[in-house]
């Protein structure tokens, strides 16, 4: 029973979110990918005859039922079985987030900054409201994010999805390197 | 709708996975920008073979989906605008601690103020589609 809440080392994890790449074609060749679900959500909702949003999106409606389940999968993962236990970050990381006001009372998020006051201060909106657009805004924009660069187009040996990977995860070391902290301190 | 139901549990699995693997977690996603655990690499360096070796055997054998189709290969093309898109996903990502699927799963968990940053993911999205015409980078075609 006990099994259920823990958290799976990486070399369970991995090789199960790998498996959704096959799993997914050999169900009705699909592409692993969540960034479209937003593109998906735009065009239903506010396409504003804006060519990107200008498709029947219907067709794509697969896309939106995956999303759900990945909102059930953390439900079921994060809430149902959630682990009673803080995170197991290294000591060095832990350090830096104390240095902050940050401490891991959780697995998933800190509660300290992403909560609903936060939200309404400058550094809640740097953190989820300006964070978020960026990541729709660059995602689309490299019509591509973790799952559909980094898991299936490098599974896929794609070279374009390989200067992907290497871009976001270039973008997200210098930011956290060189931004967030002074973020953090606000 | 039965498919539709198929797809639903496909990605409970993989936002099982995500969610148990941390990979959704605010502090794993600093943890390994900063290169202070093997975690996360550790996930993208199973995960990748993982589905590249999947591939190559749906090929191999020929496999054919649930409706009897050829199974065809992803193709990724490039343009310049997955570079600038990505450097700004990058910071988004190193913000939020969540790419768009981590986005759904950490509101699954019960984080429920990351729906705002959900909306704000669709805003950018938007944006992204009203603003295009002005963007260099080429314009991907779909």
């Amino acid at each position: 029973m006990e099994l259920l809440y823990k958290s799976w080392p990486w070399y369970v994890a991995g090789p199960v979110i790998g498996l959704t790449v096959p799993l997914l074609m050999w169900m009705g060749n699909k592409r692993l990918g969540i960034s479209s679900s937003l593109r998906h959500i735009c065009a239903a909702c506010v396409p504003a005859n804006i060519p990107l949003f200008k498709y029947n999106w219907r067709k794509e409606i697969w896309s939106l039922f995956f999303a759900g389940g990945l909102l059930l999968g953390g439900f079921v993962g994060g809430w149902v079985f959630a682990n009673p236990e803080p995170v197991a970050i290294s000591a060095k990381t832990s350090e830096y987030f104390s240095s902050f006001g940050i401490h891991q009372k959780s697995a998933l998020m800190p509660e300290e900054i992403f909560n609903w006051q936060t939200l309404f201060s400058v550094k809640g909106f740097l953190l989820m409201i300006v964070g978020g657009f960026m990541v729709g805004f660059g995602t689309r924009y490299a019509q591509g994010c973790t799952s559909g660069h980094g898991i299936l187009g490098l599974s896929a040996l794609q070279w374009p999805s390989l200067v992907a990977t290497c871009s976001f995860f270039l973008g997200g070391i210098l930011f956290s390197h060189f931004i967030l902290p002074y973020i953090l301190a606000l | 709708m039965k498919k539709n139901i198929g797809y639903l549990l496909a990605g409970l699995v993989f936002g099982l996975a995500l969610t148990k693997g941390e990979a959704i977690s605010w502090y794993r996603i600093q943890e390994m920008f900063r290169f202070e655990s093997f975690h996360m690499f550790g996930i993208f360096m199973t995960a990748i073979p993982v589905g590249a070796i999947s591939i190559f055997f749906l090929k191999k054998f020929d496999v054919k989906t649930v409706e009897g189709e050829p199974i065809e290969k992803p193709k990724k093309d490039f343009h310049p605008g997955i570079i600038i898109g990505s450097l700004i996903f990058g910071f988004g990502w190193a913000l939020t601690g969540a790419c768009p699927g981590p986005l759904y799963s950490q509101i699954g968990s019960g984080s429920l103020v990351t729906i705002a940053t959900l909306l704000s993911a669709l805003a950018g999205t938007w944006v992204f589609g009203r603003v295009q015409h002005l963007l260099p980078g080429g314009q991907p075609k779909s």
